[in-house]
């Protein structure tokens, strides 16, 4: 019972922590009380439900308790001197005191009587700023954790904090861990999270859902951060594990979040599909002993099917772009890896997108011998001449050597290897190794492999990259 | 709602290096922005060249040290400046974005208590 009722509040923070930080965050108007209500609710939930049993729906519960405790100490006024008028949505209806029973209050006039503490400023004469919280069940929460999202991931936050706010107050991860899958001293992460939590309440970021004519610029900085967060996880930059799968896991759940919050977004659906079919070769990609296994040595048979399948099916979506659609970015999109990428390239295909055609392509490969180069060496062609990064071009040039082999493409590598973007880039010493490996120079070979392994911090990598130079160590 | 100062930052090189006309067309364009978003201004300027500015710093004494410049030495120094009231940062934002400012960009900054 007690390790049940212990998974069951686990369980909770992994699934429940954005709605029930969000809802709260409404009634708290103020992000940092909203964080200590709901990491109270998470304690009593332990207590409580070791008497009660596990409510039906831990969510509702642990918001119930976590935005009555809000309302709580905003009875007790002093909280006003924080003055936080912006996470206020005045526009619904009233709050609910009696939420815990269950009640559900939807839409109905707002109910004066029933709202606690006092208005926290902003419109004079309104006097309910504290408003706005209804208990309407489920179908309020997706936009609130979408508010939620958005505010964390505000353009006019540093990149590196919207990536420590989105894990600490979307996923609940605390600045602890979140340090210590980022490589920072824990007190430099504290620092990062309260600076970016004062930004928003004193530069007043809104906690609210951008406007559609905002969308495109705003949805592009939250894929952003849940794909670094995903990548984080999946290569870590340092240390001596390969990867940080509770990153992965929290990348992949935010993308499925972002999936059910937007569906009709073909960019949500392509992160989701590149990290699904990324997520997918991950049991292979070491073997037993440790070591770091390439794609081309990989044993398929590990590959997750059913992953594979999730996001394969989400790729003809996310091709299908935004604007208007487009026919262009043709092949993978019926399944079998057959057409070519259309010369004018997808008018409304997004990056992701373009990039989850590429994995698929892969993932559809029973051998690696049957892999269409042809095809990922249009996608890539595709992504450059849209995104044009030193980093595409250095995949691109992957592709073009299984087309028009090694030594084509270690010409075309030369030219890019002056560019000072990738200057300290492992994986360009490493890709150049591979080439002069494949086109028997093994001296010259060697070196590029001793200078990328200069360039990694990450020891399954490096032993990868030793075991390239001296095959019998 | 807040109170926000939208800061002009140019290259005044640049500006110095201008044809008259793109002067001439930065006027008409202030004059547009200032037509369009005038509910939510409450107050503007433009500021003379940088070779006008005297800095005064504290000399740490109780007195003050008075020189002539900037006072941070930077290729884009603050032209001119909007305050306006927005309801949020975005609103901030949005509004900051017509801001003419075709030799460098603005920055935005709430007041502290500017509501």
């Amino acid at each position: 019972m007690t390790d049940a009722v212990g998974a069951a509040v686990a369980e909770a923070h992994v699934r429940e922590w954005a709605f029930v930080l969000a809802a709260t965050a409404r009634v708290a108007a103020d992000l940092d009380l909203a964080e200590d209500c709901v990491q109270d609710a998470y304690a009593k939930a332990l207590v409580h439900w070791r008497e009660t049993g596990v409510p039906r729906r831990p969510g509702a519960w642990l918001t119930t308790v976590a935005t009555r405790r809000a309302l709580e100490l905003h009875r007790r006024a002093d909280v006003a001197r924080r003055k936080l008028p912006l996470l206020i949505d005045r526009a619904d209806g009233a709050v609910g005191g009696d939420a815990l029973d269950g009640g559900v209050r939807g839409g109905g006039a707002p109910d004066h009587g029933a709202r606690g503490g006092r208005a926290l400023g902003g419109d004079a004469g309104g006097g309910d700023a504290l408003g706005g919280y209804v208990w309407s069940g489920v179908d309020a929460y997706p936009d609130d954790r979408l508010r939620l999202v958005f505010t964390c991931c505000h353009p006019a936050l540093a990149e590196e904090a919207r990536v420590a706010l989105t894990l600490r107050l979307v996923c609940g991860l605390t600045s602890a861990e979140i340090a210590k899958a980022f490589l920072v001293k824990e007190a430099t992460m504290q620092a990062r999270i309260t600076r970016a939590k004062q930004k928003i309440s004193r530069s007043g970021i809104p906690y609210r859902i951008p406007r559609v004519a905002e969308l495109p610029e705003r949805i592009g900085a939250v894929l952003d951060v849940v794909h670094l967060v995903y990548a984080a996880g999946h290569t870590a930059g340092d240390g001596d594990e390969l990867t940080r799968p509770e990153l992965a896991d929290r990348g992949l759940d935010l993308a499925r979040m972002m999936r059910m919050l937007l569906p009709e977004d073909a960019e949500v659906a392509g992160l989701l599909a590149l990290l699904l079919l990324t997520e997918a070769r991950q049991p292979a990609r070491v073997d037993e002993t440790g070591q770091l296994v390439l794609m081309e040595n990989q044993n398929r048979a590990l590959w997750d099917q059913q992953l594979i399948a999730e996001g394969l099916q989400l790729v003809p979506e996310a091709l299908a772009g935004g604007a208007g659609g487009c026919g262009t970015v043709g092949g993978v999109t019926g399944g079998a890896a057959g057409g070519g990428v259309g010369g004018g390239g997808g008018v409304g295909v997004g990056r992701f997108g373009v990039m989850a055609a590429v994995a698929a392509v892969h993932g559809e490969a029973g051998r690696w011998e049957d892999t269409d180069w042809g095809e990922i060496l249009g996608l890539y062609d595709v992504l450059f001449r849209r995104w044009p990064s030193p980093v595409v071009t250095l995949n691109r040039i992957v592709a073009l050597s299984y087309v028009a082999g090694p030594a084509a493409a270690l010409r075309e590598l030369e030219e890019l290897s002056n560019d000072p973007a990738l200057a300290t880039y492992p994986y360009l010493a490493s890709t150049r190794a591979e080439l002069l490996r494949r086109t028997g120079r093994s001296a010259e070979a060697r070196a590029a492999y001793e200078e990328a392994l200069a360039f990694t911090s990450n020891s399954v990598e490096a032993d990868f990259l030793q075991r390239r130079i001296t095959p019998d160590a | 709602m807040g109170k926000y100062l939208v800061m002009i930052y140019d290259d005044e090189a640049k500006w110095d290096a201008a044809d008259p006309s793109v002067m001439a067309r930065n006027d008409v364009n202030h004059r547009a922005f200032v037509a369009a978003n005038g509910a939510a201004i409450r107050g503007a300027g433009q500021l003379d060249g940088s070779t006008t500015a005297t800095s005064i710093r504290s000399d740490g004494n109780g007195g003050h040290v008075v020189t002539d410049g900037v006072f941070a030495e930077t290729k884009e120094v603050m032209g001119g400046y909007y305050l306006i009231e927005a309801a949020d940062l975005d609103e901030a934002l949005a509004i900051a974005k017509q801001v003419p400012s075709p030799m460098g960009g603005v920055e935005v900054r709430p007041l502290v208590n500017g509501d």
